[in-house]
């Protein structure tokens, strides 16, 4: 975080490169174009003031072809920008495979981050250097707006749902987190730090603040509330089994078919009955948990899943 | 001119009384009640500007509390946009003139016009109440659920206001699109039409078609604020997204009511001063059709990244990509308008100008935001507060100002001073310019819009920008003083001091109560200047003078 004047935006991300080379050559075609405007109203004012001595003869009141020509240039460029925008616009939707997965929570007025590995920290988020993050956020009240400027992203956080946003920090430093979307009274107190760190000295900082990674919280939450006993895999269990789960393609009791993401365990967790695997029964309780919670749950499922899906791969002390 | 004894019968002088007013259902009156009320609302938004403004001089929050801020840039908002710009050309301009120039004796409906006018006014004061009781901290877009749920401020008291309003502005285009389909003079085809008519004409449908959206968007959040009934809130069990694809799909479309009818008066104003009919008549009145028809596709490029599909993002970024052409088919014909021209640079021509200028730049930078990753960026930053500045205020303001000095003979019989005019009008060019050039800047450095306070990298920028808002308020003082001196102590101005063509300077200044004395025919197409006939006319002028001094050093000598 510099605090000198500046022009252009620090470029910290793998991405941040290729979208200023989008942006300075639409810059580029803004400023052609508007020289262009002012030149030619300057230079028609002086010419063709009046009592100038310049001719006035054969005045023409439209001309097809010109008027086809101008509506055809600027229509040319705006397709070679949108799809230019387009092609980036995918590349930020779509995190490669090998990110790692950071969760926010968004509350009026703070950040609350849960390194996948280890911490929770609020308004700040340590993550490595030419590593691939992937954010997966939330909002606990209203949205707000998840923006980080020398990364060049920006993603709503909504309440109720998830959204996603992924980067590859390319310098170790100390940048700017906003909230981009106004959220009340304190939204412009609502900043926040990403510390991008060298690898080694973010293995030693998760090595330093010594805490528990999230799944394994996660698993103490699965093993507080007793999730277990009715989702731990017997034949005669209550609910389906949850290992793997994030790898199978579920049939709902209304024949809906579904591929269980984050979405779909959080609803079934807060609302059990929207939602109910077909072969089951709507016995499930709600739990009232936080959405952090929510999360290192998630964290240790997605443990669960890299597994195989015996039961008596679950962890000794949860097997009946 | 000269006039003896008793004055011309006219519009203004025909009865004096407050009642007169209040009650008259002349298209004309019934615009100065419209413009004595806008100027009001125009000041008073003006002054919540000043105020932020000037707290945002520096990065902490010194002058006032978060709070005051929020509620100071939610009352800008809504006063701007709902009581000022969206009425400003159409109810103004628009009532004043759109039967004088198809040469009609009125709208079609008087009566409805004068309600309008009332709507407009209950619906103000509800919005006033809203300010003085405490004010609302919720932007002019009112997203949920802060609006619906979080926020505690008069919401309702001012989302009241807006939804009555809204009905003014359903009212007033009604009347337009049947008065300019039922009311024409004969020999005023579509084709002959000014492009002011077709403008208001393209305006009117987007307020018909898109208003009643708010209207319902409105009612929605009230439903959900008052009987907790799930419609946005996810914890009721609502979809916080749908309010933002209910509120764009009227306020983006809105976006268009506020710069279509400024479009108009600067075909209007160009063509007089540069003495040339305007280039490419079909295609500036097809293309405002063809933004009103485009506008009610696109609100979705307000959502890049409200979590709305990717699929639905690249269809909303193609759709606003197309919007480009007929405004850039605008710029181009107006400024090929000027090509063996006979121009001279009065108050309204440098207003015209200036706003090819700024709408040229506020249109640019339109398709930054259209491109999807672009957008990403700058969205919701200052970039985007610049862009939309460059529009409405370097757009429509400029535009309205222009139009109202052009008129101005024509409304009061007076004229304006015209250095006053030309001082004024270059302040107000260099002060918004000043004002909002540093804000696409501060957006792609990533200074997110609505912020109290701000890191301190950003300051030299903000405060470059508040300078030019000092500048920018003295520059729109200058024409209201000068504007009511003129009422008494202006020039007289003759029936058309432009020699404008149209058929609004063919009746005395001001207008008589039913504007023509007999009704007009036409038989001429718009904008029949000859800049070939302007020239020969200086010509003689200038020869004329020449003599004149002859005259007099022969005098002299001959002393």
């Amino acid at each position: 975080m510099e605090h000198e004047f500046q022009l252009f935006p620090e470029q910290a991300s793998s991405y941040a490169a290729k979208l200023d080379w989008l942006y300075y050559s639409l810059v580029g075609v803004a400023v052609f174009f508007t020289f262009l405007i002012c030149v030619l109203i300057l230079t028609f004012a002086i010419k063709y003031r009046r009592g100038s001595r310049a001719s006035r003869g054969n005045p023409s009141n439209g001309n097809l072809k010109l008027e086809f020509t101008w509506a055809l240039i600027p229509f040319v460029i705006m397709m070679i920008s949108f799809g230019w925008g387009t092609r980036l616009f995918m590349e930020i939707n779509r995190p490669p495979a090998d990110a790692i997965d950071m969760y926010v929570v968004a509350k009026q007025w703070m950040w609350k981050c849960q390194n996948q590995n280890g911490k929770g920290e609020i308004n700040e988020l340590h993550v490595p250097v030419e590593t691939p993050i992937r954010v997966t956020l939330i909002s606990e009240d209203v949205i707000h707006s998840f923006f980080v400027p020398a990364f060049r992203v920006k993603q709503d956080v909504l309440p109720g749902r998830y959204t996603s946003i992924w980067f590859r920090p390319t310098k170790p430093g100390t940048y700017h987190l906003f909230c981009a979307e106004y959220c009340g009274t304190s939204h412009a107190a609502m900043r926040g730090k990403i510390v991008v760190m060298e690898r080694h000295e973010y293995a030693a900082w998760l090595e330093r603040e010594g805490t528990t990674p999230a799944s394994v919280q996660g698993r103490l939450l699965f093993e507080r509330f007793k999730c277990g006993d009715c989702h731990g895999g017997d034949a005669s269990d209550d609910g389906p089994m949850l290992s793997g789960l994030f790898r199978r393609t579920e049939t709902m009791r209304d024949g809906e078919r579904l591929e269980p993401d984050l979405g779909y365990v959080r609803q079934s967790i807060l609302e059990p009955q929207a939602r109910v695997v077909a072969g089951y029964q709507p016995v499930m309780p709600a739990f009232q948990l936080s959405e952090e919670q929510i999360f290192q749950l998630v964290a240790y499922l997605e443990t669960l899943s890299a597994q195989t899906l015996k039961s008596n791969t679950l962890p000794e002390e949860l097997s009946r | 001119m000269i006039t003896l004894g008793r004055k011309p019968h006219n519009y203004l002088n025909a009865n004096y009384s407050p009642w007169s007013w209040l009650f008259s259902t002349d298209h004309k009156r019934v615009a100065i009640l419209y413009l004595i009320s806008i100027t009001l609302f125009f000041f008073v938004g003006g002054a919540t500007a000043v105020l932020f403004r000037l707290e945002l001089m520096t990065p902490r929050g010194d002058l006032v509390i978060s709070e005051t801020y929020n509620k100071l840039f939610t009352m800008h908002g809504i006063i701007m946009v709902f009581f000022f710009l969206i009425p400003s050309i159409p109810a103004v301009l628009g009532n004043f003139l759109i039967p004088m120039m198809i040469g009609a004796r009125d709208l079609a409906f008087p009566k409805l016009n004068l309600l309008s006018w009332y709507i407009y006014s209950i619906g103000g004061v509800f919005t006033i109440a809203a300010l003085v009781s405490g004010g609302v901290d919720t932007g002019w877009t009112f997203y949920t659920p802060y609006s619906s749920t979080y926020s505690n401020t008069a919401v309702m008291t001012a989302a009241l206001g807006i939804f009555i309003t809204g009905f003014s502005s359903i009212l007033t285009g009604l009347n337009f699109m049947v008065t300019t389909h039922t009311m024409r003079a004969p020999g005023m085809h579509w084709f002959r039409l000014p492009l002011f008519v077709w403008s208001n004409y393209a305006t009117s449908l987007i307020m018909i078609l898109g208003t009643p959206v708010l209207a319902i968007s409105l009612l929605l959040v009230a439903v959900e604020r008052f009987f907790r009934m799930g419609i946005f809130d996810p914890k009721l069990g609502g979809d916080p997204l749908l309010f933002q694809h209910l509120f764009w799909f009227y306020s983006h479309p809105a976006v268009y009511i506020m710069i279509l009818p400024g479009m108009g008066v600067i075909s209007e104003v160009i063509t007089c001063f540069a003495r040339k009919r305007v280039f490419g008549y079909e295609f500036i009145a097809f293309s405002s059709l063809a933004i009103a028809v485009l506008g009610f596709l696109v609100w979705g490029h307000h959502m890049f990244v409200s979590g709305q599909s990717m699929y639905a993002g690249m269809v909303f970024s193609f759709i606003s990509m197309l919007v480009a052409v007929p405004s850039a088919i605008k710029v181009f014909n107006w400024t090929a308008t000027l090509y063996k021209g006979s121009i001279t640079l009065q108050t309204p021509m440098l207003y015209a100008l200036g706003f090819i200028g700024l709408f040229t730049m506020g249109g640019l930078t339109g398709v930054f935001l259209a491109t999807l990753a672009v957008d990403v960026q700058v969205h919701d930053t200052y970039f985007v507060v610049a862009h939309f500045h460059y529009i409405m205020v370097g757009g429509m303001v400029m535009a309205y100002l222009g139009g109202i000095h052009f008129w101005w003979p024509k409304m009061t019989g007076r004229l304006y001073p015209e250095w006053w005019g030309r001082v004024s009008a270059a302040m107000i060019f260099f002060g918004f310019n000043l004002t909002f050039y540093p804000q696409f800047i501060l957006g792609y450095l990533g200074m997110p819009r609505r912020y109290h306070t701000y890191p301190e990298e950003f300051q030299v920028l903000n405060v470059m920008s508040s300078a030019g808002a000092s500048l920018l308020g003295v520059g729109y003082l200058i024409p209201l003083g000068y504007l009511l001196w003129s009422l008494r102590y202006g020039r007289a101005a003759g029936d058309n001091p432009w020699r404008a063509k149209g058929l609004e300077w063919t009746t005395t200044s001001p207008p008589p109560t039913e504007n023509f004395h007999v009704t007009p025919v036409v038989t001429e197409e718009a904008y029949a200047y000859s800049a070939e006939e302007s020239e020969a006319e200086y010509q003689r002028q200038v020869e004329e003078f020449a003599r004149g001094e002859e005259t007099l050093e022969e005098s002299r000598r001959e002393l």
